[in-house]
């Protein structure tokens, strides 16, 4: 077992928000049949929202762009799903969550709670939500105060994802440690674009998303990096993994924690992949406790 | 992999609201049942099942359609695919009952061609509304024996497919292809399930895409979580016991609605 933020995880995968978490069963399934050691849901808001039209999710031979839109049933639609994912899962079930100020983020902490959550993850880095995610995120104080008033209202961890689209984002993070978040995620997806050069099209309804997949790891190491240097508290990472190798090198980097997004295009199992392949990692290397390995970059100079 | 740009090369009328897009790309790979992610351009991209390797069927019945329902020969779209899990193709003297409602005879045509040529034999029950509404009688007919049914009695039986299955002896058959409304594939899941033949039957579902890649989770059903994009469309009549079949859908914003 391996402890975060006091949850305890039977490995340090977690799947990453907006991937299969619109409905229980399907956070069930990544927990059971995925292995992941927890799951965070699709962020939910405090309105029905339907999300950009179609194309919302394109594979790159980089990786993927999407732009989503945060759909969602709202919290009280979701109530139902998260109470599903939490009866069966048997792994922490992580709330994502999103508004557009702190009160909005405290009603929809507030109207999850029934449901129980294992944590709160706030999405203040969505990239291609007007008025949410990283409009939010990139600003310190809002980011502040939204952790604040997440904290205010909830007696189980808040963790607080951050964008890496800021000139800074040590600063956002310190920002979340202020507000009392228990950890950092990092990163969201990067801002990008695709053309359809037959027509001139964008090719995302939304005409622009985030970039994720192998594309971004290297700016994932970097921020997760940093972020380990300049905070206190956990940073979990996230951007680009598909491999036990990948997840130690975020480990390395400083991520206490490693989430998974987009690989599970290859397959749904891959959590379970990378934990082994951690584990026997750690055996071959003579490191006697996982802790060794996190942030073991900073000491090699 | 970004759309590919998809020529209109011919567009057939198979009934008012339902016409064949013809375009200028063969899936050479295609499985029958598999789907294509349809983009139009500055409006939206839709799942269809392909109704040959280079062609879509639709019906005409949202924003999407409507739109694509204006674009002539020579115009083009955008195409990603194709996606998905398609229907297991016989061996060579099984027997194969294909079961169509309206539209669900897109995916279902290829099949029913594919299992011909790997040497099963093919009956059909199609179903639609009315007679001018049967989708590819003929392909049908081509291939074996084709019972028809229509809702208003003005071909074959008067009613449902249903009416026809229940009379049809479905232990003789190896494997049983089913696509059509919920509502239709749902009273065929249950006469399949008495009949206690299910582990025979598949099914094509149709939810709500996002991404159309296995990614997003948006058309994930109940209870077993799989994806429809990715682990289905097509899934086995066992796979589907005790599943949202026939009882609730999820909208873009994953509400449940009622089927």
């Amino acid at each position: 077992m391996y402890t975060l933020t006091g949850l305890k995880l039977k490995n340090p995968t977690i799947l990453a928000a907006g991937v299969l978490g619109t409905t229980g069963a399907s956070l069930y399934r990544v927990a059971r049949e995925g292995g992941a050691g927890a799951v965070v849901t699709k962020s939910i808001g405090p309105a029905p929202k339907t999300g950009h039209s179609n194309p919302s999710m394109v594979r790159l031979d980089c990786g993927f762009l999407n732009a989503m839109g945060l759909p969602n049933p709202s919290y009280t639609g979701f109530l139902q799903e998260l109470e599903f994912a939490k009866k069966n899962s048997e792994a922490p079930v992580i709330a994502s969550i999103f508004g557009g100020n702190p009160s909005e983020f405290a009603e929809v902490a507030e109207g999850l709670l029934p449901a129980k959550p294992d944590a709160f993850e706030l999405n203040v880095s969505c990239p291609h939500a007007e008025g949410y995610g990283a409009a939010i995120g990139s600003n310190p104080c809002l980011v502040e105060a939204v952790t604040a008033a997440v904290k205010d209202v909830v007696n189980v961890p808040v963790w607080v994802k951050l964008t890496p689209n800021v000139a800074d984002i040590t600063c956002i993070g310190n920002a979340a440690e202020s507000g009392g978040a228990d950890a950092v995620v990092a990163i969201n997806t990067l801002k990008g674009m695709a053309i359809d050069i037959e027509s001139g099209y964008p090719v995302l309804g939304n005409r622009s998303g985030g970039l994720s997949g192998k594309a971004v790891k290297p700016v994932a190491v970097k921020c997760v990096y940093d972020l380990y240097t300049a905070l206190e508290i956990p940073v979990i990472g996230v951007g680009g993994i598909s491999s036990w190798e990948d997840a130690v090198e975020m480990m390395m980097a400083g991520a206490a924690a490693v989430q998974v997004g987009s690989a599970v295009y290859n397959r749904v199992d891959v959590f379970s992949e990378i934990g082994e392949g951690i584990e026997a990692f750690l055996e071959r290397k003579g490191y006697s406790d996982i802790k060794k390995i996190i942030g073991l970059a900073h000491e090699m100079v | 992999m970004l759309p590919l740009n998809a020529t209109i090369t011919q567009i057939t009328e198979e009934s008012p609201a339902v016409r064949t897009f013809f375009f200028n790309h063969m899936f050479k790979d295609m499985k029958p049942g598999q789907f294509v992610m349809v983009w139009i351009r500055g409006v939206d991209e839709v799942p269809m099942g392909l109704s040959r390797n280079n062609s879509i069927t639709v019906q005409k019945v949202g924003e999407a359609t409507s739109k694509l329902f204006e674009l002539k020969e020579g115009d083009s779209f955008g195409l990603r695919g194709p996606f998905g899990k398609g229907f297991t193709l016989p061996a060579k003297g099984e027997k194969v009952l294909v079961i169509a409602g309206g539209v669900g005879a897109a995916p279902l045509s290829p099949y029913a061609e594919a299992a011909c040529a790997a040497g099963a034999e093919v009956n059909t029950i199609l179903g639609a509304r009315s007679a001018g509404d049967l989708l590819f009688e003929g392909r049908f007919e081509a291939l074996g024996k084709v019972y028809v049914s229509t809702d208003d009695g003005s071909k074959g039986v008067k009613g449902f497919v249903t009416d026809v299955l229940k009379n049809l002896d479905v232990a003789a058959y190896d494997r049983i292809a089913v696509c059509g409304p919920e509502i239709m594939m749902s009273s065929v899941f249950r006469l399949l399930e008495e009949r206690q033949v299910l582990e025979k039957s598949e099914f094509s579902l149709h939810r709500y895409f996002k991404c159309g890649i296995g990614v997003c989770g948006a058309c994930c059903i109940d209870q077993s979580g799989l994806r429809v994009c990715k682990d289905g469309p097509v899934f086995s009549g066992v796979q589907l016991i005790g599943s949202e079949l026939g009882k609730y859908s999820r909208d873009a914003s994953g509400r449940r609605v009622k089927i």
